[in-house]
């Protein structure tokens, strides 16, 4: 027995296939490219009766995480999915499912945000969601989408922790890109993922309470920071999670993942699906004797500050590639890694790079690693693949 | 002399509603009738009063803060997960104000209604922005002064309930703060209905309409009196009065006992009544058609 199958998937139907697996009882959602399909799925699931499960098709996606918070709060395990604007719409209500403490688990599947619209990948959507209290992970690829599912629902449903996770994978690049996936038995999902039980249910009819109400300054501050240790907690129970997954599943994964970084002057920085071309274009550029590495963010929420410090702490340059532009600043990534190494880490870049889905390739990837190798330092963010750009 | 039984024991005493709130005789009345396996939904509004501040509740059921625009929306969550749970005793009831329902609140409203979840929304219809302060909202009626519209509101009161009458939900009605049997039997048929079912009540304010707090009820009775707020009831597609006043009095009393209205003369009165009492008829020719 392998405890999987071998399957060629694309993102969106390894993480419908990762939903299933996790045995989701409530699935609420509106269609939004490039998620669509994620949702298509699991709706065709329900409907054959595979999946034991309801499934509201919510007039809005607004309405769509309000149905799944209101779900979740009964004791179900709660599914939706959205991106971009369909993420913005839900903002207001991303802080209600954090602040109520709630295990949803919505992955977002990551295009930009309008204003000009765009249906292709960056990063913007989720960005827009970063101080809201969700734990948020960024996949590389299908496979990776598919396990965040499952090790997001026993991470959010963890006592320790009750918060809910985003985890994101890279529209069309990693949702519709058909990839070899291996899917585990359900057996082992079930031994891995027992269903969910609160120890205290938030409805009770012994012992009612009101769930979310106005509160005064005498309460507000140690609700938040409430959340906060449940945020703090995630730095614990992340890393027992992942490795409880691979002792079922044989697939290791970490908040951060450092390659080739151990003598390197310049380690680039950065998450989703670039992270495989980054990979590579470090290994051309060891070809040509350079010395550079690469830092792979998983968890961007919380941000594993004393880890990606350790990893930095020892190149000359950091070069942080952001899928997002940061207007007004730079990209939120590099803001991250500049406060993790404050004040006396080595000297940061910041690039952006693939926003509204332009291929971030080996030859952009190319010239950051030059531009860093060869400027003493930038005052400014450095916009990578701009058309008559510093780089072009 | 009639002996009234003590109603409202699902509501903790000393809730900080205005004096003469209707809105909070109302949520007693209902919960009478839904008892303890309910859950209440509210928005930020005079109903989340009752919801409570900080640690305090002033419901005896578990409740929910919602989102302004989204009770219905987070009912709709609350009913299937009870559904797939194999629960099936819990009342799931959204109870919002007019600008909740008629403005912000109508596409959840609509959704949740079209989906046909199992859920009663309880409108308290208060013809404005209350919480906040007595600004417009949708339900206003014309000539109705509020903070956002000194001068009297220019157009009409958006009538939600016939937007759910033309969607076909499995039990619709409205009722008043002034006939509380009345509202209880409307209640308990919705809470006996497998679907979505919407009772519209209009709830008198003291405090936004400008009359003295003891007046509520009687307030409530004179729009009813007057025909302008028939009582009925849809039950599938079947309508229904469930309150016939035995002569219409004249709206003038209603009007004039209010301090909001003063923008209205008296010849828009004339107009108001001449409106109220062909509608009226309109509603009882289709009482008798659709009854016998």
């Amino acid at each position: 027995m392998t405890g999987h199958k071998y399957m060629a998937l694309d993102g969106n139907a390894a993480v419908a296939l990762g939903a299933a697996l996790c045995r989701v009882q409530v699935v609420a959602a509106y269609p939004i490219t490039p998620q669509t399909p994620i949702v298509e799925r699991l709706a065709s699931e329900i409907s054959s009766g595979k999946l034991k499960a309801r499934y509201i098709n919510a007039e809005s996606e607004h309405s769509a995480l309000c149905a799944t918070i209101g779900a979740s709060l009964t004791g179900a395990r709660a599914f939706t999915a959205t991106a971009s604007a369909g993420l913005a719409l839900m903002h207001e209500v991303t802080g209600v499912a954090a602040g109520t403490r709630l295990p949803i688990v919505m992955p977002v599947v990551n295009r930009a945000l309008p204003s000009p619209w765009s249906l292709w990948c960056d990063h913007s959507d989720a960005m827009g969601e970063r101080d809201q209290g969700w734990i948020q992970l960024f996949a590389q690829n299908a496979q990776e989408a598919l396990d965040f599912i499952i090790i997001s629902y026993r991470l959010a449903e963890d006592e320790r922790v009750l918060l809910p996770v985003m985890p994101s994978l890279d529209g069309f690049f990693t949702s519709h890109t058909v990839q070899g996936v291996k899917v585990p038995d359900q057996e082992l999902v079930d031994v891995f993922l027992p269903p969910y039980r609160r120890s205290k249910p938030y409805f009770d009819f012994n012992e009612p309470a009101a769930i979310n109400p106005l509160t005064t300054p005498d309460v507000f501050t140690e609700a938040k920071r409430g959340h906060q240790v449940a945020m703090e907690n995630v730095r614990k129970v992340l890393p027992e999670v992942f490795g409880l997954f691979a002792q079922h599943f044989k697939r290791a994964y970490s908040p951060i993942t450092p390659y080739r970084i151990e003598d390197a002057e310049i380690i680039l920085v950065c998450m989703g699906s670039m992270v495989g071309t980054v990979k590579h274009t470090v290994d051309l550029l060891r070809g040509q004797g350079l010395k550079v590495g690469l830092l792979k963010i998983t968890a961007f929420r919380p941000f594993f500050k004393t880890e990606v410090r350790e990893c930095l702490k020892y190149a000359e340059r950091v070069a942080v590639i952001d899928r997002s532009a940061g207007l007004g600043s730079e990209g939120p990534l590099s803001l991250e890694v500049k406060a993790a190494l404050y004040p006396d880490g080595p000297a940061v870049y910041s690039f952006s790079a693939g926003l509204g889905g332009r291929d971030v390739t080996p030859r952009t990837i190319e010239k950051i690693v030059k531009y860093t190798a060869t400027h003493k330092s930038t005052q400014d963010p450095v916009w990578a693949d701009l058309k008559g750009g510093v780089l072009d | 002399m009639k002996e009234y039984p003590v109603i409202g024991q699902m509501l903790h005493n000393g809730l900080t509603t205005c004096e003469g709130c209707s809105m909070e005789i109302v949520a007693r009345a209902m919960l009478d009738i839904l008892g303890p396996r309910t859950v209440m939904l509210t928005p930020p509004s005079c109903s989340a009063i009752l919801t409570g501040a900080g640690l305090e509740t002033g419901w005896k059921v578990p409740s929910f803060m919602s989102n302004l625009e989204a009770v219905a929306a987070y009912a709709s969550g609350i009913s299937e997960a009870y559904a797939i749970l194999g629960v099936e005793d819990v009342n799931v009831v959204g109870f919002a104000g007019d600008g909740g329902t008629v403005d912000i609140g109508l596409q959840a409203l609509s959704g949740a209604v079209e989906r046909g979840h199992r859920f009663i929304y309880v409108c308290y219809d208060n013809e404005a922005y209350m919480n906040t302060g007595i600004q417009r909202s949708g339900a206003t009626p014309p000539g109705a002064w509020t903070t956002t519209t000194p001068s009297g509101k220019i157009g009409p009161k958006k009538d939600v309930v016939a937007m759910l009458a033309a969607q076909g939900i499995p039990y619709l009605a409205t009722a008043s703060a002034g006939f509380i049997e009345d509202f209880q039997r409307k209640v308990r048929k919705a809470k006996d209905i497998d679907g979505p079912a919407y009772i519209h009540v209009h709830a008198p304010c003291p405090t936004g309409w400008r009359f003295a707090p003891r007046q509520t009820v009687n307030m409530a009775r004179l729009a009813v009196n007057s025909g302008l707020w028939p009582l009925f009831e849809i039950t599938g597609h079947r309508f229904r009065l469930t309150y016939r006043p035995k002569q219409l009095l004249p709206v003038g009393e209603y009007f004039r006992s209010q301090g909001r209205f003063s923008s209205l003369d008296d010849s828009a009165l004339d107009l108001v009544e001449k409106e109220a009492r062909d509608s009226y008829e309109r509603l009882l020719k289709r009482h008798e058609e659709e009854n016998g």
